[in-house]
């Protein structure tokens, strides 16, 4: 990412366009990773990976852990680690359990308190690490046990189910066809999620278009034409794929909507709104952060509670998916969560990191996770590779940065 | 005594597009301070680490002679076994280890990997005595000052039996008295045999204790002086390659009324809360003013800055900050921006700049609401004005996009000056704004400094060069063990009479025998 341009004098506004492509041109090679193991478990798995049913249940599978990385990166470029996130949403999901089953209390405003206590775990997290200055590695690694021990606790070593039907909609359920099918080349398709398809693209050319127009009426040169169409072309092509197949299945389920809608905010707020980049600046340097007048402190605790409320939500869709809440819910999640987060090129030491990259990250893992499995490939040997993927994006970035 | 004891001959030395050294010739005679000097970047450092071994044989062209044999390192080791030691400017110590284990380190006193202990700190008692340092070997490196730290370094450095020690701006954090105590030291391994180069950027030094001085400039040796032709013009003309004829710029003061007034300011240590690091300290700064705080490094001079600017320093403060002549509350940082106070630090890498970031982001960071709407940031307004302060203070760089972490101390520094422009203070707080940069970017920053004053800003300026204070200044507070000891008017200050006020106040303060350290 960091890259020097020395010895070589281009105008300014050139050298503005080279830098953005060369800032970028991480996430592009990322999208081509994440492409090409898609392409080689299509080819593993005799075709099984692209069908429609099957890029469905990938999204569900992966929706919990890529909201919970969403989080995750602003805690990882704030300069902290969260390890609780995995029990945190275990936890949250007994909770909501015992709410909806034992005491029969209505799924919304379950889901509602649920968000809460998440919010209020991350609170209860975020003052020691914000205020006491207590490293967020220990403080959250204690939470990790005291969460799975309430979690046990609450459960009484149980599991606690179903839940009530509008609760698995969450999970279980796809957005209603208010148009009704239609049919294109002898295939019924679910008409509402290509027309929610169609305005996403549109709506995503019409702004790249007006931020690119808006940099030339300054006389500040954008990225190359060429690589402009490219790279929207590409984007676009694959949304309408990714949409064309949900249509064809059963439409876009809830948790893609909702999952669209945070990993569309939080670009917004890592990208262009000023609290996004205070936690940018205050993991790159965090004192001078401070003496530049930014609530350094305040900043750390809004994450946390940030990331409480996300694992929260992470919980409530998984025990949706499971359809009941177990004391084993959430294990080994936080690492996940974390791998996609460095596989998106985050950095340890806080201050790096995109949510593309996060999002991307999380889905190679997913892509991983489901391709194998389809294969038949054991457990234990799907967990080496994944570690051998993390380890290797890791050292793929930091040889690129010294070369650089 | 003429008998060369170092020869590099043509070392021309290439980065990826970008030629760092160009047949560059020096020679060392046994027993003699040489000093190179030269701007940022003009390969002083490159031609050391090749020297050392930093850069192995084989990276380089040219050659090199040591004692008669040629030499051709594969790494700083090799350099050092044959005598060679390196103390780089910043401190090679481990904190939180003794003085003893410090020298050495590396080099232990060991038998079979089983450290003799005692044998350790006998030797270590030894060399502390050559270098002139009256600690206790168990003492721990994070307890003693940045000053006794240096002698550390070069003890450790004769544990190696050293030949020819190089020293790369030993001075540059240190106090006057510290330094005149090294340069001292140098002038006395001299007499031992013992040849240095020292690299400084201190001309007045370079002048008092080097015997031959070698000018690099844009990685060529312009020349090298012998003793009798040494003067600080002739250095500085060699250095920029053009005379300088006036290292300040001039500028005609328009004075008004007192903008910033500190009243019985008092502060107390953060760590030895029963300390007191200032003591009742009055300042005030006028509009279109510039004034100094004069003083020795750890005189207190950035600890006040800091405390005022929001308390970023120190507990158990006390005292009053008047703006325009009304009380003001500054007690955040985030409330003294707000009220118009900026503080660019002395140490603009861990305080000042995020490294790893860019200088757009860097230039907006400490107002981030002047570019943006409803905490939404917009781009090209961004842009427009990072390109804008670029141009202004004259930042080379490729683009806004450069990292900032890759650019040369003097750039750096106009980034944070950037940064504080843009948040438009009524008043400026410089701590030690030229501190490690070379001449040409002293006076473009001094350049900055006059356009500021001639807007009405009101200026404060720390610094631990006096010419420098006596050149920008109107008026110049001198300020010893964390109270202030005088006041002048600049057209009536010089070198001499600051010192003296030190000095008169030190005898004042030196009963109570306090040292006051930075804060770690």
């Amino acid at each position: 990412m960091s890259t020097q341009t020395a010895g070589t004098a281009p105008t300014a506004a050139g050298a503005d366009a080279q830098s953005a492509f060369k800032q970028n041109l991480r996430e592009y090679g990322l999208v081509l990773a994440l492409i090409a193991i898609m392409l080689f478990f299509q080819w593993q798995t005799g075709g099984v990976l692209f069908k429609p049913v099957n890029l469905t249940n990938l999204v569900l599978q992966n929706s919990y852990i890529i909201i919970m990385a969403l989080g995750m990166l602003l805690v990882i470029v704030g300069g902290h680690i969260d390890l609780s996130v995995g029990s945190v949403s275990g936890f949250v999901g007994a909770v909501a359990a015992v709410m909806m089953v034992q005491y029969k209390i209505d799924p919304l405003l379950t889901g509602f308190c649920c968000l809460v206590v998440g919010g209020l775990i991350g609170a209860s997290q975020g003052y020691w690490i914000a205020y006491m200055k207590i490293p967020s590695f220990i403080v959250t690694l204690a939470g990790m046990l005291v969460f799975k021990g309430l979690a046990l606790w609450l459960l009484g070593g149980m599991s606690v189910g179903p839940f009530p039907r509008e609760f698995q909609l969450l999970s279980a359920g796809f957005i209603p066809d208010f148009i009704g099918p239609i049919t294109l080349f002898g295939t019924p398709l679910h008409a509402t999620t290509l027309l929610i398809g169609v305005v996403i693209v549109a709506a995503m050319l019409w702004f790249a278009l007006r931020s690119r127009s808006a940099r030339e009426s300054h006389g500040y040169a954008a990225e190359p034409f060429g690589l402009f169409v490219t790279k929207n072309l590409v984007i676009s092509a694959m949304i309408l794929f990714l949409i064309y197949m949900m249509a064809s299945y059963k439409g876009l389920p809830n948790v893609l909507i909702v999952m669209g809608v945070l990993i569309a905010l939080f670009v917004f707020v890592t990208k262009r709104m000023t609290i996004g980049r205070r936690i940018y600046a205050m993991g790159g340097n965090v004192k001078a952060a401070a003496l530049s007048g930014i609530k350094t402190e305040r900043l750390t605790f809004l994450v946390f509670i940030n990331m409480g409320v996300l694992a929260a939500l992470a919980g409530l869709i998984f025990a949706a998916r499971l359809n009941t809440a177990t004391p084993k819910a959430g294990l080994g999640f936080e690492l996940d969560v974390i791998a996609a987060v460095f596989i998106g090129g985050a950095s340890m030491a806080g201050g790096v990191g995109q949510v593309a990259g996060a999002v991307i990250g999380a889905f190679i893992m997913g892509v991983m996770n489901n391709g194998m499995s389809i294969m038949g490939v054991n457990i234990d040997w799907q967990q080496v590779i994944k570690g051998l993927v993390l380890l290797g994006a890791v050292v793929f970035d930091v040889y690129n940065k010294n070369k650089a | 005594m003429h008998d060369t004891i170092l020869e590099m001959r043509g070392i021309t030395k290439t980065f990826p597009g970008v030629k760092a050294l160009q047949d560059v010739n020096l020679t060392v005679r046994a027993g003699e301070i040489h000093a190179v000097v030269g701007e940022n970047g003009a390969g002083k450092s490159t031609l050391m680490k090749v020297l050392s071994g930093v850069y192995p044989h084989g990276t380089y062209e040219g050659t090199i002679y040591f004692l008669g044999k040629e030499c051709r390192f594969s790494g700083i080791h090799e350099s050092e076994r044959r005598g060679i030691v390196i103390i780089h400017q910043e401190l090679a110590l481990v904190p939180l280890l003794s003085i003893a284990e410090n020298i050495f380190l590396g080099n232990e006193q060991a038998r079979l990997g089983v450290i003799d202990w005692n044998q350790s700190r006998r030797r270590a008692k030894e060399l502390l005595r050559k270098v002139g340092l009256d600690e206790d070997p168990d003492t721990l490196i994070t307890n003693i000052g940045v000053g006794k730290q240096q002698l550390v370094e070069i003890a450790k450095a004769l544990a190696k039996e050293v030949k020819l020690l190089i020293l790369d701006e030993p001075t540059a954090s240190l106090s006057e008295k510290d330094s005149d105590a090294l340069l001292h030291l140098l002038t006395e391994f001299r007499e031992h045999g013992i040849a240095s180069i020292l690299i400084s950027h201190k001309l007045n030094e370079v002048g008092k204790v080097a015997d031959r001085i070698t000018v690099l400039r844009d990685g060529r040796t312009i020349e090298t002086m012998e003793k009798e032709q040494i003067s600080e013009d002739r250095i500085i003309t060699s250095m920029v390659g053009r005379p300088l004829e006036d290292r300040f710029p001039t500028r005609a003061p328009k004075i008004g009324e007192t903008v910033f007034e500190v009243r019985n300011w008092v502060v107390h240590h953060p760590i030895h809360p029963d300390r007191v690091v200032i003591r009742n300290v009055d300042v005030n700064v006028r509009r279109g003013e510039v004034v100094g705080i004069a003083g020795l490094m750890g005189s207190g001079r950035t600890e006040f800055a800091m405390s005022v600017f929001g308390r970023a320093w120190g507990v158990g403060i006390s005292g009053e900050v008047l703006l325009h002549g009304k009380p003001a509350d500054v007690s955040t940082v985030g409330k003294a921006v707000k009220r118009g106070l900026a503080y660019a630090t002395e140490d603009r890498k861990t305080y000042g700049l995020n490294l790893i970031d860019h200088i757009k982001h860097n230039v907006t960071a400490a107002n981030l609401k002047g570019v943006s709407t409803a905490g939404v940031i917009d781009d090209i307004r961004e842009l427009n004005i990072a390109n804008d302060y670029r141009r202004q203070t004259n930042i080379r760089s490729s683009s806004v996009y450069q990292v900032t972490g890759n650019l040369s101390g003097g750039n750096q520094q106009k980034v944070v000056l950037s940064k504080w422009l843009f948040a438009d203070p009524d008043v400026l707080i410089l701590d030690e704004p030229t501190r490690g940069i070379d001449v040409g970017a002293k006076y473009e920053i001094y350049t900055i400094i006059n356009k500021l004053a001639e807007q009405g800003k009101a200026i404060l300026m720390i610094s631990s060069e006096m010419p420098e204070l006596l050149g920008v200044c109107d008026r110049i507070y001198v300020m010893n063990e964390g109270r202030i000891v005088g006041e002048m008017p600049s057209n009536e200050a010089s070198q001499e009479k600051i010192m003296r006020m030190i000095v008169r106040g030190e005898a004042k303060a030196g009963t109570e025998e306090q040292e006051i350290r930075a804060a770690s």
